[in-house]
């Protein structure tokens, strides 16, 4: 009778202990748009931002985090897919290919704030590229492509050795099977992967205090030629984007309405975060149902 | 001749395409290799420099408590003691990982032994929402709802080793959960079956024989937490209270090797001494995250030969 | 089983000019690693015949039929040693260009593996890739590659659909469509009905024996009733060894090797 009842009592603690993850999700997601969403208006989301009175908009931090976003995928996607293919299709067994998969798994693992900071030494200041959306999105695509190119590498793996073998039967090379057959065929997996990968880039702020900085000079979204200096397409002018802004208004502390300028802005961070979980999801179902009917 | 035979005898197209879709992802995959490479000589470079170029000594720098890389001490030395960067971020390392391995493992066996269903229809996308909200969200959260709770329950500013213990909890459950999972998914079926049909309960069952084959995945994953931990930067510098000082206790302001790093990259010179000494925090940083890969690896490896 | 003595062989030499050789080895190795999966093997093929390659799971026909297009240059480790000669060429040397010869010698394998592309699409591909660009030829060969696979009435309303879509018989007949719409003169088929149905066999059956008016081919196949029902010759295998080849007539009614005899009479495989 001790045991069964030691069971019930575990089944409930266990039980609890699940509920109580759900609550705390639950009161992140509630505080978090509770508090921000009551602030995000049309105003809050276009003005930009101010120092020192209250009042405030998200609207360049916001343009620059997509703008750095889709920048940082533009590399990291090629770069990415070239080097998955080359782990599922052409690597050998051999130690250079266990060093190579360590190197990335090193990567995968480091801070964030390591990857930022040589970011900083070598493309901020080696380069001379200075604080500027540029380095931002070399630095994110290096912060990327580790998880970007194992997402490849499985998406691809996944897919039968049957189908490489259709294609070279039919004198078609290992390449060209690839490019045109399994990868294909990946492309749902490989899909959600980028869009997650995409989440995780759009919320990063560690490795972009000292690359992209931490200044948002005002944007003249009329010209949008982007040699001209405020023009937002510049790649050259320094970028805060909305993940940093978050942190730079809560450490410095001068803006009077910092904590509803940060809910407001956080509310905007989840929403995206949440919107590209789930694109990752109905994107990735829908390529996969117009690949195999029709 | 017969064209069919020149033509086996010359390089077709397809196998140009070959020669050249392998070097394009030779390229790729060496441009990563390459860069971290490049990451590991110039933070080592950097961080080396302190050391090298300045005769700081490695112990000093290790077990020194004054952080004030731009003075020197009544003997000249300069006050480089990383100490309390380094008892602050192992301090909420293993705190955050402490308190998340009961969670995650509780959360592991619900989803695994109790209500798989459950568990893959609520908890799996609770876990992916945990690990794909911001650190700076985390760190906003922490600092307008835990601090000012800190402050309330236990008195002094609230910032502190426990604010950024709780910040850093939820950061890393869902990675240690997720593992856990794995790792339960991972034992044989019939294990579960022999010690059921032998009249033990489920919780039995559990306890004695699943979880104790899964032990090696869920280590792996509380050191992935431990490393995610040790790395986070924003959130816990927004928590944590930054002053350099030997905490003495788990509510007084103190600071990580991040929260330094971030907080005084900015403000030093490139190439002075002050500027060094955080590069060698940083180098610290980037050993410390080979050592979990390496523990990682370590475990991975007993349990491979325990099977 | 019992234990044979490999050295006695039977194998049949086939005369120039009386008959035309597509395709032969000699004295064909594979290795894998350090385990060798075929001996010597020495076999011609007649042109605008069927041969079929028989004998138990494990004796060597696969891979001695993967390595005849040089599929096995695929496998890590695998070696290829001895000649394979095709239009007076070795094909098993580096100067050749495996991927044109392929175009030549074309291959269906044990499974269905249709692209996850239309059925259209799955016999253009290659052509296009290729460089085939004429729509009226593309349209062509279509239609008459999958009228000679018998696939052409089932399929001729709804060439856009998903060859997944097809039942597995048809897939399997869409492979082979694909593989003759590249108009190869040797086709080599890896147990090409042992994943069908009795009915989708029988039609994949009915289907070689049309195409070998346009094709030589050969067959692997665990079934010595397909086997004796569509081949002219045939070629036993044993322990990684090609033991016995001839006429397919004579090899069923009177093999001359104990292990042929043996295995055609049911006493193992």
């Amino acid at each position: 009778m001790n045991a069964k009842k030691w069971d019930k009592v575990a089944t409930a603690v266990l039980t609890g202990i699940a509920g109580l993850i759900v609550l705390l999700l639950a009161c992140l997601l509630g505080y978090i748009l509770v508090r921000g969403l009551p602030h995000v208006t049309w105003q809050f989301l276009t003005k930009p931002a101010q120092t020192f009175t209250k009042g405030g908009g998200i609207g360049v931090q916001l343009f620059n985090s997509f703008y750095l976003l889709i920048l940082a995928m533009v590399i990291s996607i090629p770069l990415s897919i070239g080097a998955g293919i080359y782990l599922a299709e052409y690597a050998p067994k051999n130690w250079v290919t266990n060093v190579v998969r360590t190197a990335i798994e090193v990567l995968s693992s480091l801070p964030s704030v390591v990857v930022g900071l040589f970011g900083f030494l070598v493309f901020v200041i080696q380069f001379k590229l200075g604080f500027s959306i540029l380095a931002g999105a070399l630095v994110l695509t290096v912060f990327n492509l580790p998880l970007l190119t194992r997402n490849v590498e499985d998406a691809l793996k996944s897919i039968h050795f049957t189908q490489r073998e259709a294609g070279l039967a039919l004198g078609l090379s290992r390449y060209e099977t690839v490019k045109h057959v399994v990868i294909p065929e990946a492309l749902p997996n490989i899909i959600t992967g980028m869009i997650l990968g995409a989440g995780r880039v759009f919320g990063e702020a560690a490795a972009l205090i000292y690359t992209a900085g931490q200044s948002a000079p005002s944007l003249d979204f009329t010209n949008w030629n982007p040699m001209y200096i405020a023009s937002p397409l510049n790649p050259m002018r320094p970028a805060e984007t909305l993940a940093v802004h978050i942190w730079k208004i809560n450490s410095e502390g001068i803006m009077p309405d910092a904590t509803a300028v940060s809910a407001g802005a956080s509310a905007v961070l989840i929403i995206a975060v949440l919107l590209f979980n789930w694109l990752a999801r109905v994107i990735g179902k829908r390529v996969y149902r117009k690949m195999t009917a029709a | 001749m017969d064209p069919i035979k020149a033509s086996l005898l010359k390089k077709s197209r397809a196998a140009k395409s070959e020669t050249r879709g392998k070097l394009i992802s030779l390229v790729c995959i060496s441009l990563i290799v390459f860069i971290v490479l490049a990451i590991f000589y110039f933070v080592a470079s950097r961080g080396l420099a302190t050391f090298f170029k300045d005769k700081v000594s490695i112990g000093r720098f290790l077990t020194q408590s004054t952080w004030n890389p731009s003075l020197k001490d009544s003997h000249g030395h300069p006050e480089v003691g990383a100490l309390p960067m380094i008892m602050g971020s192992f301090g909420v390392t293993f705190l955050a990982a402490l308190l998340a391995t009961p969670f995650a493992i509780g959360a592991g066996i619900f989803m695994t032994e109790i209500s798989p269903k459950r568990g893959e229809k609520l908890l799996q996308p609770v876990m992916e929402l945990l690990v794909g909200i911001p650190s700076v969200v985390y760190g906003f959260i922490g600092l307008s709802v835990i601090v000012p709770a800190v402050r309330h329950l236990f008195g002094g500013s609230g910032f502190g080793i426990l604010a950024g213990t709780c910040v850093l909890f939820v950061m890393i459950l869902p990675t240690v959960t997720s593992m856990t999972v794995d790792a339960l998914k991972s034992v044989p079926r019939h294990y579960r079956e022999a010690s059921l049909a032998l009249g033990a309960t489920r919780w039995q069952t559990t306890w004695k024989v699943v979880l104790k084959a899964a032990t090696p995945g869920i280590l792996t994953g509380v050191v992935f937490g431990m490393a995610r931990a040790f790395g986070e930067a924003l959130a816990v510098q927004m928590v944590i209270g930054n002053a350099a000082l030997l905490p003495h206790n788990l509510i007084t302001p103190a600071s990580t090797l991040t929260s330094v790093l971030t907080m005084g990259m900015g403000n030093t010179v490139m190439g002075s001494l002050a500027n060094n000494a955080l590069w060698s925090l940083a180098l610290l940083l980037l050993l410390m995250s080979l050592l979990f890969n390496l523990l990682v690896r370590l475990i991975g490896r007993k349990g491979a030969m325990n099977r | 089983m019992a234990d044979y003595d490999l050295t006695q062989t039977h194998i049949i030499h086939l005369d120039e000019p009386k008959h035309e050789i597509a395709l032969s080895t000699e004295k064909l190795n594979v290795y894998y690693g350090e385990n060798r999966a075929m001996h010597d093997a020495s076999l011609q093929f007649e042109r605008y015949r069927i041969t079929a390659l028989i004998g138990a799971s494990g004796s060597g026909k696969s891979t001695y039929l993967r390595s005849l297009n040089r599929m096995n240059d695929n496998i890590a480790n695998s070696r290829v040693t001895g000649k394979i000669m095709y239009r007076d060429l070795n094909i098993n040397s580096d100067e050749i260009d495996v991927y044109k010869m392929r175009e030549h010698i074309g291959m269906v394998f044990q499974r269905p593996n249709p692209f996850a592309k239309s059925i259209y699409d799955n016999i253009t591909f290659a052509l296009k890739r290729h460089g085939q660009k004429d729509k009226k030829y593309l349209d062509e060969v279509v239609e008459t590659s999958l009228k000679q696979a018998a696939l052409w009435d089932q399929v001729k309303d709804s060439l856009g659909k998903s060859a997944l879509a097809l039942s597995g018989g048809q897939q399997q007949r869409l492979c082979i469509a694909r593989a003759i719409a590249m108009k190869p003169d040797i086709l080599l088929l890896d147990e090409p009905a042992s994943a069908l149905d009795p009915i989708s066999t029988n039609t994949v059956e009915e289907t070689l024996i049309r195409l070998k008016e346009e094709f030589t081919i050969v067959i692997v196949t665990h079934n010595m009733q397909q086997a004796a029902r569509i081949s002219d010759y045939t070629a036993f295998f044993h322990s990684g060894r090609a033991l016995e080849f001839d006429e397919t007539r004579k090899l069923f009614t009177r093999p001359k090797i104990k292990a042929a005899e043996d295995y055609v009479s049911g006493h193992f495989g």
